[in-house]
């Protein structure tokens, strides 16, 4: 699950049952898709359960794309 | 073709490693409306992510006529789907508008003509225009019928027996075959009744169907189990086969086999017979080129 | 009765001669539902007990009362065959000042029966025991408070401890005959309200498993198992708990109705599947080191071809009568296996101990054939890897491993990678399916491990095979 709200630079606060292994490489995909997507400022609450980066990177889209109104696709 | 709700990406993970021949991401039905975008969202990166190895993959969109279905083709076009499967098509002016749409993302990111359509059929008036929708783009590889709408459309129940689904199964596979393209029949949805389930697949097979569309993977191997030929069946294909080798070799244009002529169809359902042997794995493909 | 054995808990201890420093013993075949572990250490704590040696056949959740018990001082050291939950949690982050050891459970028959493993006192639970000490898992009056079945793991403490107590919530008339205890090893009876809670005493779930992975693993491990060549009449076998095992179970009995073959016996932990074909004639004898439910448990009392076994004659190394000897099969899982067929069935790939060696090491040495079942991927948790987290059972003696990605068969068996693949199953190499694994979740960083050692696994034959060390954060 996540959820993005207003905040300065890109903070990631990140709850993974596979921290250990994964949680630096979940961080860079939820900071990348973030990037691509032209934001700089917003601050990302994550709860992963073991989840694969392309769905992180779905996940961290939509909450996105609902946070700023502004669709991926045209319409 | 194994039905994966397009909001589940554990599903969507790893529904291949149980063997179907191809797999439908849905967007459509299993898809409430306020995870429309979500679930665009995980069907387009799952598509561009995941390795499904040779499994056909087809994407369920919404209607062209809903907020969702533009968006849909863009992301699945974009993410290379094999197959956008069209649901409630009634008219083939409706396949032309779908191919429009696939046409315009295709020549956006320079891929066109690789995307496949193809159109289920839910209501009576997709059934008497079958044929016109089989035929109305190059692109169209298979029809399917989807049982639940078409059997509400004509004011009945779904019945164990299937009368109610009768002519447009039939009518469904004679369009298919008179434009050339595959037939798929629709879903079985009761999993505690495997028996029931058989027999619809053994109606279909015997039907004409080229597939059953299943919702679960324990489904997979009763339809595999009734459409791989039987020992008889494969040892009589492949002594047909080899017949034809033969004739081959000898450059004659007659296969016999023990002494008889061997038709034209006979030839056809044989190599059926071992293409089917082949997909179900119970003979090599090496040992048959 | 004239010499009865019976006194309190604390005059038994006492009578015992237990002190500091001394080695005490305990079974595990209450699983989830033992009340004895607490109890007693509860009480040798009360009396003012240090320094005690804890050496029990296993450990699991319930035994997280000793996480106080070992800040306090009274444990000092602890043997097992596992540890699962927050003792395993507390002690995987360094709680006790000397290392686990970690034994199989025939391992650790040997070693007692060897004199590797002291016991000074053993605190065995049964479900019915008379006043001279004959004592068994089974109840056997009206008043019978709980069952567990075989005892074969408390088989070798009661005959090589120094000093034997048994609890028992069902005190029976003499003579508690026949009994796997038996009363000239037993120096005292202790009545207890409950040894155990018999319900919890099932490993996993009994139901067959609707999962379509266990469903798709199972169906592979059985056409190994049905294509390996040990399949024909007088074959036998031994499976686990856990969803894909179970259905393995259903899936040969099918083929053996089918071929019209029979199994000479089923070993190991005993399922109320392997009861079903033992009660339909598919099987002959049923050699039960512990009852994994109740069915089983409730089979073993009544059925005199359904056997008690100790740890030493199901699964012993150097006794080479031991059942697992004649074993031509076995199915086994996994939390790792690596792409020299290692196994690691113990510690979680996040570094924390999570599981139990048990039958794993001996079953797979000694059998004819071993399977392992396990799913490439949990979640992002890949199950075949480069190299186990922490080694369990050596490679040479894993023969074939599936998985939902294909099955790989140990370069050391060519023979039965002919016949799997004449039988049209599709193999690939170990390797390639670590590779998949890795390209479909990443690779993991290397886990926090620190300098102390937390565990030592030992081999079944009493060498060290792996240290486990302790994991930070």
């Amino acid at each position: 699950m996540v959820t993005i709200g207003p905040g300065e630079g890109l903070q990631v606060e990140l709850q993974s049952s596979v921290e250990a292994q994964f949680g630096r490489q979940i961080r860079a995909v939820i900071t990348e898709t973030l990037e691509g997507l032209g934001v700089t400022d917003a601050h990302v609450q994550a709860i992963d359960k073991g989840a694969l980066d392309c769905t992180i990177r779905a996940r961290v889209t939509a909450a996105a794309v609902r946070a700023t109104g502004k669709d991926v696709w045209k319409d | 073709m194994m039905f994966v709700p397009g909001n589940n990406p554990g599903m969507m993970a790893d529904a291949h490693i149980y063997g179907p021949d191809s797999i439908m991401l849905d967007l459509e039905d299993s898809v409430t409306m306020a995870e429309k975008d979500a679930a665009r969202l995980l069907v387009h990166n799952a598509l561009k992510s995941i390795d499904y190895g040779t499994t056909e993959m087809v994407v369920r969109i919404n209607p062209l006529n809903t907020p969702y279905g533009k968006k849909d083709v863009e992301a699945v076009v974009k993410a290379g789907v094999d197959v956008i499967r069209m649901p409630k098509t009634e008219t083939a002016d409706e396949v032309r508008e779908l191919e429009a749409e696939i046409l315009k993302v295709e020549t956006e990111i320079g891929r066109v003509g690789e995307t496949r359509i193809m159109a289920a059929i839910y209501s009576a008036l997709g059934i008497v225009n079958a044929y016109e929708i089989a035929t109305a783009s190059k692109r169209m590889m298979g029809i399917a019928l989807g049982a639940e709408d078409y059997s509400a459309n004509l004011k009945t129940n779904r019945t164990p027996g299937g009368a109610e689904l009768l002519l447009a199964r039939e009518q469904i596979v004679v369009a298919a075959r008179a434009a050339g393209i595959a037939c798929f029949d629709t879903v079985y949805s009761n999993l505690d009744d495997m028996e029931t389930f058989r027999k619809e697949v053994q109606l279909i097979k015997t039907l004409g169907f080229d597939g059953k569309s299943i919702i679960n993977p324990r489904q997979i191997e009763i339809v595999n189990e009734v459409f791989t030929p039987t020992e008889k069946e494969i040892t009589k294909a492949r002594a047909v086969v080899a017949a034809i080798k033969e004739a081959q070799a000898k450059g004659s244009g007659v296969i016999s086999l023990n002494g008889k002529m061997v038709d034209r169809p006979v030839v056809i359902r044989a190599e059926r017979t071992i293409a089917l042997a082949v997909a179900a794995g119970v003979i090599d493909k090496e040992e048959m080129l | 009765m004239r010499n009865s054995k019976v006194v309190s808990l604390e005059e038994a201890i006492k009578k015992s001669g237990l002190k500091d420093g001394m080695t005490i013993s305990f079974h595990h075949h209450f699983r989830g539902g033992d009340k004895v572990v607490n109890l007693v250490v509860d009480k040798l704590a009360q009396m003012g007990f240090k320094d005690l040696k804890l050496a029990a056949s296993s450990l699991s959740d319930v035994h997280k009362p000793l996480i106080e018990h070992i800040k306090n001082g009274v444990i000092t050291g602890i043997s097992t065959s596992g540890l699962r939950g927050e003792l395993a949690d507390a002690i995987s982050h360094g709680l006790l000042k000397e290392p686990v050891v970690f034994r199989s459970h025939g391992g650790r028959g040997s070693a007692i029966a060897g004199g590797e493993l002291k016991i000074d006192v053993a605190f065995l639970g049964a479900s019915a025991c008379d006043e001279l000490g004959n004592a068994c898992g089974v109840p056997r009056s009206e008043n019978g408070k709980s069952i567990c079945g075989s005892l074969g793991y408390a088989l070798p403490d009661a005959r090589y401890a120094k000093h034997v107590v048994v609890l028992t919530d069902d005190l029976v008339a003499y003579p508690n005959l026949p009994a796997g205890i038996r009363g000239a090893d037993v120096e005292s009876v202790v009545v207890v309200d409950s040894v155990g809670d018999s319900a919890k005493i099932s490993a996993g779930a009994i139901r067959d498993s609707k999962n379509p992975r266990d469903i798709l693993l199972a169906n592979q491990a059985a056409k190994v198992v049905i294509n390996s060549g040990y399949f024909e009449d007088g074959f036998s076998i031994q499976t686990g708990t856990g969803g894909a095992s179970l259905a393995v179970v259903k899936y040969i009995r099918e083929e053996m109705i089918n071929r019209g073959i029979k199994a000479s016996f089923a070993l190991g932990g005993i399922t109320a599947h392997m009861v079903k074909l033992h009660e339909e004639g598919l099987i002959g004898k049923l050699i039960d080191v512990q009852s994994f439910d109740k069915v089983a448990a409730q089979s073993i009392a009544s059925d005199p071809s359904h056997v008690e076994v100790s740890a030493v004659e199901y699964a012993s190394g150097q006794h080479l009568g031991s059942a697992t000897h004649a074993l031509d099969i076995v199915i086994l899982s996994a939390l790792e296996v690596d792409t020299d067929f290692n196994v690691n069935v113990l510690v979680g790939s996040d570094g924390i101990i999570r599981g139990a060696i048990g039958g794993h090491q001996d079953t797979a040495a000694d059998s004819a054939l071993s399977i392992i079942v396990c799913p490439l991927l949990r979640g992002r948790i890949p199950c075949v890897v480069p190299k186990v987290t922490t080694l369990i059972t050596p490679g040479k003696s894993v023969d074939v491993v599936v998985t939902e990605y294909g099955i790989a068969v140990n370069p050391g068996r060519p023979e039965i990678a002919e016949k799997l693949k004449a039988a049209c199953l599709k193999l690939v190499d170990i390797k390639d399916l670590a590779a998949k694994a890795n390209s479909i979740i990443g690779t993991p960083d290397p886990l926090p491990f620190g300098d102390k050692v937390v565990g030592v696994v030992m081999n079944r034959d009493g060498s060290v095979l792996d240290k486990i060390y302790n994991i930070k954060g």
